[in-house]
């Protein structure tokens, strides 16, 4: 490490001026703190990662003891005539927004709070970060037992309420998509509050002070200081969530596993069950392929979009 | 904040709160009232909140029916190993993606991102493959690796996030007083990432604990698998699930991340860092 390293961005100028050889001794320093994470990033990361669009090229197959052939796009050919599958893709996207919007929403009011001076903060904050503690596994079990038909609080609260004699949630073809993804959301809540609550605490609160006084209200408050602020940290986390979420695997695994009749069967159980169910090697990387295009483009869309919206301000 | 708030907003305010809290609680409370009910008021169709004659025997059963102790013992060898793995990796390369401008931080950030936008199952058919030339296949030591690269991309953007709130100028003046840049590191930079690092590696930690998918490909016999595909067993082919013992079970689980959060959800929260940098 080197001392013009250390100085970091705050003087860009000083370090050009010295020339290659800082420069060089820098990259070197660097390469040194680097490595013992980008060994394994290499060979565990984008090696699989190479190695997996490679195989959406060949007919490769679990167990088999022919040898794996090129088949050039054949996989993929066969995979723009599979229903299921874009069937599928449609409910993933259907998913991932369904989930991601109202989690944000949602998220963004409670961190607000959150944020106020308000009694009980700490429990509400202990509270509000249980979801997350949680294994994927147990929220999926954990709502399972709240939708269930007979012995689950919703039926019996509907019950309760005289509306009815409530319904069987996740095996009904209508029911079961809303009904996981609520789960969806409820289970992502705390990571995307956490987030926006951290961007919260770093907004200087002096400016709010100074924007009350000038007699700006809440709305204004929030749309001229805070939201500024927290801005970048709202970008990341609702990328992220939108991945995170169209990734998504265990909940619905858990939940419904795909059913009723294919309703909540995610890109990636498909995909799954494709891989190892199946053992379509080959086929299931070329699902794979897809969804990373699609994903790359539809968040390349939203950053891009967001971030000249943000200079032109 | 200490704007005035009038009463009626405040009244709203905590109205909100409430209704958060009974939406992200509830759930949980039907968890750990299940998971105390005897049989035979499960099988009751009118179930309520409190268990009229609590019970632990799905406790009992729980242990009884799946190897329980040892799918924790699993879990807890691949959380720690993977999260200690991965901070300690993770750090040095956090530093330079945050301080260091040049093709190899814009490279970090870029591969942090880019990982994030794989579907698992385009790695795990490669990793699955790679794992068993290596005969990692049904190993901890297998999963513990696979952790470890998986937790790194959001390790390295909280980490990077971190060593930015560190004030550069605060180096420069180490480095003024005459601190070697070792020292300075150790000495100026860790203390103030301390805070940041132990929330990192608790991401961790919980992460890998957590964690399902890779553990279900990557385990294949029930005495390595970890507490998450244990907890599956419990459901049935149909979906029929003995709701007691699977409650019981599925409560015991999620204690450990519980009480981990209940330690540092204030680290986690809290900007030490942002006071550093104004006082």
């Amino acid at each position: 490490m080197t001392s013009t390293s250390l100085k970091g961005r705050s003087r860009p100028r000083r370090a050009q001026e010295k020339g290659p050889p800082g420069a060089a001794a820098r990259d070197r320093a660097a390469w040194f703190l680097v490595l013992p994470a980008l060994l394994p990033i290499l060979i565990l990361s984008v090696g699989p990662l190479l190695y997996g669009i490679a195989l959406a090229f060949t007919d490769a197959q679990s167990g088999r003891t022919r040898s794996t052939q090129w088949i050039g796009t054949l996989n993929f050919q066969d995979l723009l005539h599979d229903t299921l599958f874009w069937d599928s893709f449609r409910i993933g996207l259907i998913w991932a927004f369904g989930v991601t919007v109202p989690q944000f929403l949602l998220a963004l009011g409670l961190a607000l709070l959150l944020n106020q001076k308000l009694r009980m903060r700490w429990l509400a904050r202990a509270l509000a970060i249980i979801p997350w503690a949680m294994p994927e596994v147990v929220v999926g079990i954990m709502w399972r037992l709240v939708y269930n038909p007979d012995a689950g609080i919703l039926n019996e609260t509907i019950r309760d309420l005289g509306l009815g004699d409530g319904r069987d949630w996740l095996t009904g073809l209508a029911t079961a998509l809303p009904a996981v993804i609520l789960v969806g959301i409820w289970a992502g809540m705390p990571q995307t509050t956490v987030a926006l609550l951290a961007g919260l605490q770093n907004t200087p609160h002096e400016l709010h002070e100074a924007a009350a006084l000038d007699g700006a209200g809440a709305w204004r408050r929030f749309r001229t200081v805070t939201w500024p602020a927290i801005k970048p940290i709202a970008l990341a986390i609702t990328a992220l969530n939108f991945i995170w979420n169209f990734n998504s695997f265990a909940l619905v695994y858990v939940l419904t596993s795909g059913g009723p009749g294919g309703r909540t069967r995610l890109p990636m159980l498909f995909a799954y069950e494709e891989a190892f169910r199946y053992g379509q090697f080959g086929y299931a990387a070329a699902m794979g392929c897809v969804m990373v295009a699609v994903i790359s483009v539809i968040l390349a869309c939203y950053l891009v979009g967001r971030i000249k919206g943000g200079e032109e301000r | 904040m200490s704007l005035p708030t009038s009463r009626a907003a405040r009244a709203g305010q905590y109205l909100a709160l409430l209704a958060y809290l009974v939406f992200l609680a509830f759930p949980f409370l039907w968890l750990l009232s299940t998971a105390f009910k005897p049989a035979r008021e499960l099988g009751s169709l009118h179930p309520t909140w409190i268990p009229e004659q609590p019970t632990l025997d799905n406790f009992r059963q729980a242990f009884d029916e799946q190897p329980l102790l040892q799918a924790a013992a699993n879990s807890l060898i691949t959380a720690v190993s993977a999260a200690l793995i991965a901070v300690v990796i993770a750090t040095p390369m956090a530093y330079v993606m945050a301080r260091h401008r040049g093709r190899l931080a814009t490279a970090a950030t870029g591969w942090v991102v880019v990982s994030q936008a794989f579907p698992f199952v385009l790695v795990i058919i490669p990793l699955f493959l790679v794992l068993k030339n290596l005969h990692l296949i049904n190993t901890l030591w297998g999963l513990i690796l696979v952790y470890v690269v998986w937790s790194l991309p959001f390790a390295l953007w909280m980490l990077a996030g971190y060593v930015r709130a560190v004030p550069a100028e605060l180096e420069e003046a180490a480095a003024v007083d005459g601190a070697g840049r070792v020292r300075t590191l150790v000495s100026v930079v860790a203390p103030l990432l301390a805070p940041g690092i132990v929330a990192t590696a608790l991401f961790a930690f919980i992460t890998a604990w957590n964690e399902f998918f890779f553990a279900l490909v990557l385990l294949k016999t029930p005495e390595k698998q970890t507490l998450p595909v244990v907890l599956t067993h419990f459901l049935g082919a149909e979906g029929v699930a003995d709701l007691g013992p699977l409650a019981a079970a599925a409560f015991l689980a999620t204690l450990p991340s519980l009480v981990l959060f209940a330690f540092i959800q204030r680290r986690i929260t809290g900007g030490m860092t942002a006071g550093a940098v104004r006082g």
